[in-house]
């Protein structure tokens, strides 16, 4: 049985969630897979209905992984008219604003009873600080826990609700979130023979490049 | 002394077998060498095969893998070490009675591997626990480590009771449980044993 529309499905889950906040966001490349943005509040009364609704009965969340958007800037041209010593003139402005950025946490969804999915559910933090936090789906599907203790231990965002958020796959006391893309690695490079890309760049860092050559002359 | 082995042949025909204590004691370690039933990554799938029928690790002696460290002799560090898990594979190490030998298989284990250069993968486990045979390859495959086995074997074989190639278990000097190393913010503390690895020496230009 094929899912209904997204755009149908939208409009039964704003009918009956009232004050839900739901975006379609389209997805232009060729894998067309369309997916439904839900605001943090109601995220839990739109899983629930997704989990419920004998024409969705999504009963299984295959899949819980973290999206980190960096802060854009964005550059605007505007064309503005001024007087100039009488005449007017047109005038090309160009703004820079810095749009903020945020994490996503994107849930993949499949009925096995109906036998249809992916739907694709994404959650936004307000901002990649403290405000990191979106709620947990832990209580609809159960299997979203450790999925969402992964997100948290590697992008660090914080799922309210949930029963038991701590690290899963760095220990307790590791520092930073390693898959956040501003994060810094610590710097302990060691030599290594056949070093390339950006093992290159550390390489000829820590050992220049007259010193390196020399080493290869030896060994 | 040792015996002339021209006599200690002839002897044999005739059937009378002539050994010396430190041979006996060899042979009994070396054909006997029950390895950890533990596995870390990939390299764990070629250490099951060679268990099983096909390369069977039964002919050298060492199919019977211990799901307790207090019964078993060999280590084999199948696969990448995170630093994670390293705490809990020297502990698993110190767990394990004397004689006891270990044996990094494939990449990972002997310096990170592929991972080498990632902030959650240990650069080889011989920073914190005496590794005898190193095996390369990613994964090595079984036949590799029956070469590995093998070459522990010889490496038995030629340990003494005495003197100056006594087997390291006999020696009340050398230790059997090494530090266990602890969660840092960042890396494990400390980053490795010195008195069992050091790094090696690269010569920089001033």
């Amino acid at each position: 049985m094929p899912m209904e529309n997204l755009e149908q499905l939208t409009q039964r889950l704003t009918a009956a969630i009232p004050g839900a906040r739901l975006t379609l966001l389209p997805n232009p490349s060729p894998a067309q897979q369309p997916s439904l943005l839900v605001d943090c509040e109601h995220a839990v009364a739109v899983a629930r209905f997704l989990r419920d609704d004998p024409a969705c009965r999504f009963d299984y969340a295959s899949n819980v992984t973290g999206v980190d958007w960096l802060d854009k800037t964005v550059k605007e041209k505007t064309r503005v008219t001024r007087m100039v010593d009488g005449v007017e003139r047109i005038f090309e402005e160009t703004r820079e604003h810095i749009e903020p950025g945020h994490l996503e946490v994107v849930y993949h969804l499949y009925s096995m009873e109906l036998r249809h999915g992916p739907l694709v559910l994404r959650q936004r933090t307000a901002n990649r600080g403290p405000g990191a936090r979106v709620a947990s789906l832990t209580p609809v599907w159960r299997s979203c826990e450790f999925q969402e203790r992964e997100v948290y231990d590697l992008f660090g965002v914080i799922f309210d609700g949930h029963p038991d958020l701590r690290r899963i796959l760095m220990w307790d006391g590791f520092e930073g979130h390693p898959m956040r893309r501003d994060y810094v690695e610590p710097d302990d490079y060691e030599y290594e023979p056949t070093p390339h890309d950006q093992v290159l760049e550390k390489a000829r860092r820590h050992y220049p490049p007259a010193a390196s050559q020399e080493q290869e002359g030896k060994s | 002394m040792p015996m002339d082995e021209k006599l200690r042949d002839e002897l044999r025909k005739q059937g009378i077998f002539v050994t010396s204590l430190a041979e006996l004691y060899n042979w009994g370690r070396k054909n006997s060498i029950w390895p950890l039933q533990f596995g870390l990554a990939c390299c764990a799938i070629e250490m099951i095969a060679a268990s099983m029928a096909r390369f069977d690790i039964a002919r050298f002696g060492a199919e019977v893998f211990r799901p307790s460290p207090r019964q078993a002799d060999l280590m084999i560090v199948a696969g990448t070490v995170t630093k994670k898990m390293a705490p809990q594979v020297v502990r698993l190490y110190n767990q394990m009675p004397e004689p006891k030998y270990v044996i990094a298989m494939g990449a990972c284990a002997i310096s990170g591997g592929p991972f080498k250069q990632g902030y959650n993968v240990l650069k080889g486990i011989d920073r914190y626990i005496p590794v005898d045979v190193h095996i390369p390859g990613c994964p090595p495959r079984p036949e590799a480590l029956l070469h590995a086995l093998i070459t522990l074997q010889e490496k038995i074989a030629a340990q003494s009771l005495r003197g100056t190639a006594q087997a390291p278990a006999l020696n009340p000097d050398v230790p059997s449980e090494y530090p266990v190393p602890r969660h840092g913010p960042n890396d494990l503390e400390p980053p490795c044993n010195p008195e069992v690895w050091r790094p090696p020496l690269i010569q920089r230009d001033a």
